[in-house]
């Protein structure tokens, strides 16, 4: 009997055999008819010379600009878990390899597993590879084990904002749990398990909390309505599965600051997957992680995601990943998912501003079950 | 919650074996002349943990609940983790077993009479603490034996995606038909990096019937991809 891998071995020696015996006018037949078929599914690597320069022909020289993000990272040490440094690194090289350089690198929070500071440092560690500048959020790992004091020490404040090219960023943390911990007297390390756990209901619900809203409104305070604004934060600033903690409790107040802004887009981690929201004015966009991806919710998902294909557990990078934004001259972003092993998958301003008419992205090849 | 109503059945057995051990207790010559006066020293059923009492305290049930208490506060001192599977459930909810209350009342046949309360009571309770059990390996690299920190939850909270009700099927990836626990083992081989249970291994056992209750009211379609 032969195995699954022996046989696809023996076929693809016979196809490539095969190839061998084209001419060269057989040869850009079959290149060509190759070359269309990704076409027609609308395929474009995204990190790869030639489609770059296609990808930003198209959304116009009259401005614009491009940034990349790498999320949810999970790290534990190098000696402890080298499968999800493999991840980062994998990541960083992607980033690395984008031609011409995005404008900075957002990384969506979650670096560490246990919020170790060895943990931290080898991420830190691991992010001065990059080219670009890197642009930091905090999440709940990096937070419970030392309340980000070791994070803060590395990385700056936890809340900041900043312009670029005509687009105010805020980078809000998100991640504020009431103290849950307190009356049962946890070590830290026993905090940071319990958060640690997505489905662990010791834990409270993220918010934003009433300090960083109130930092956040000033924050704003000068900044017009026309500004295209982009926020990022960890969790979504919406409510989607509690349980989970896809889950901000404060997120109506939130999206009240922000309401009043022609165009806003939020750029969330924690989730693990494809997903995509519109409340109002505002966009929201998830981001992959390069450690596991997560299932989707029993409830409570936007109308306007459209589900990425089941991940396969044979393969370990399936449903992870990186991306890109591309803040177009509008304010409005198209999302770009670059999923490991996988076509890429773009969230495009248009299929936002149709309320998800126009421009959808592919339907997954396999659902949820 | 029901974890609790059999522990503290197990706590009404104990008292009333703490009742015999009274009955058994052996005046102790050496505690008599440190008191000054009589004593006894009554033994728990593990044979090890020990009290001592006047031995002319009243023979009243209020006194006999004074030394089982003195007992059991001592063994829970010798075993604070006896709570494990009410803890576990503070962290993690699992679904509810059928309560089979319906049948409460109807006759089982002749040797044992009609179902009761506490018979239905009892079915439910030491399945749901199966499944608690299996809550516990889930949630848990160390039980799983994982070498690099990942346990099941991390990419299935809730149990979620690991559809049992689709098993066995042809394991495209594998090239063959596979039951749950070729998957479960897969997955402890593979991201958990761990040594693969063997069928009867009671981790693996309390792992499946975890997975399964939590997919409680799931149709089973055997063979689904």
């Amino acid at each position: 009997m032969k195995s699954v891998e022996t046989k696809y071995l023996e076929s693809r020696e016979e196809l490539l055999s095969g190839l061998g015996k084209l001419n060269r006018r057989q040869f850009m037949k079959v290149a060509g008819a190759a070359a269309g078929a990704a076409l027609a599914q609308g395929i474009l690597p995204p990190h790869s010379f030639t489609p770059v320069r296609v990808a930003s022909a198209a959304t116009g020289d009259a401005g614009g600009f491009r940034f990349a993000y790498i999320s949810d990272s999970h790290l534990y040490t190098r000696d402890k878990n080298d499968r999800f440094v493999r991840g980062l690194l994998r990541a960083v090289d992607d980033v690395n390899r984008m031609d011409p350089q995005p404008d900075f690198v957002l990384y969506g929070g979650d670096l560490a597993q246990l919020g170790r500071p060895e943990e931290l440092e080898t991420g830190a560690q691991i992010l001065k590879n990059l080219k670009a500048p890197v642009r930091m959020m905090v999440g709940e790992h990096d937070w419970y084990f030392d309340m980000g004091e070791k994070w803060r020490s590395l990385f700056g404040a936890d809340n900041y904002s900043f312009e670029h090219k005509g687009v105010r960023f805020v980078t809000v943390n998100s991640v504020v749990e009431a103290a849950f911990w307190t009356a049962k007297g946890l070590t830290p390390a026993e905090r940071m398990g319990t958060v640690a756990g997505l489905d662990n209901g010791t834990q409270s619900s993220f918010t934003v909390g009433d300090a960083n809203r109130a930092w956040l409104t000033k924050e704003l305070e000068g900044v017009k309505n026309e500004t295209p604004l982009v926020v990022f934060s960890h969790s979504p600033l919406y409510k989607l599965y509690k349980k989970w903690n896809f889950w901000t409790d404060d997120a109506e107040e939130v999206q009240k600051i922000l309401k009043r802004f022609d165009t806003v887009t939020v750029i969330h981690g924690h989730t693990h997957q494809v997903l995509t929201n519109r409340i109002g004015n505002i966009s929201f966009h998830g981001m992959l992680s390069t450690a596991w991806p997560w299932p989707y919710a029993p409830q409570g998902l936007p109308e306007m995601t459209i589900q990425m294909s089941r991940p396969d557990p044979f393969d370990p990078n399936d449903g992870c990943g990186d991306g890109e934004v591309t803040v177009n001259p509008d304010g409005m972003v198209d999302k770009l998912y670059n999923l490991w092993n996988r076509n890429p998958v773009t969230v495009s301003r248009t299929y936002m501003k149709s309320n998800g008419k126009e421009d959808r992205p592919p339907k997954p090849l396999l659902a949820s079950y | 919650m029901r974890a609790r109503v059999i522990r503290a059945s197990a706590l009404l057995a104990l008292l009333a074996l703490a009742g015999v051990w009274i009955l058994r207790a052996t005046r102790s010559a050496d505690a008599a002349s440190a008191l000054g006066k009589d004593t006894a020293e009554v033994t728990l059923c593990d044979g090890q943990t020990k009290v001592e009492f006047a031995a002319d305290a009243p023979k009243t049930p209020e006194s006999g609940q004074k030394i089982a208490d003195a007992l059991m506060k001592k063994w829970r001192e010798k075993n604070p983790n006896v709570d494990w599977e009410a803890e576990e459930l503070t962290h993690h909810t699992i679904a509810p077993a059928a309560d089979n209350k319906d049948l409460v009342g109807s006759p089982q046949g002749a040797t044992y009479g009609e179902i009761s309360e506490r018979d239905v009571l009892l079915w439910k309770t030491e399945s749901e603490r199966f499944v608690v059990a299996g809550s516990k390996v889930f949630h848990s690299g160390a039980e799983l034996g994982s070498t690099i920190g990942v346990s099941c939850d991390m990419c299935h909270p809730d149990a979620a995606n690991t559809h049992p009700e689709t098993y066995p099927k042809y394991q495209v990836q594998l090239g063959r038909v596979v039951l749950l626990r070729d998957m479960i083992n897969w997955c402890i081989e593979h991201p958990v990096r761990a040594t693969p249970l063997a069928a009867d291994d009671p981790r693996m056992r309390a792992l499946e019937a975890y997975i399964y209750a939590q997919r409680k009211g799931a149709a089973l379609n055997y063979g689904r991809r």
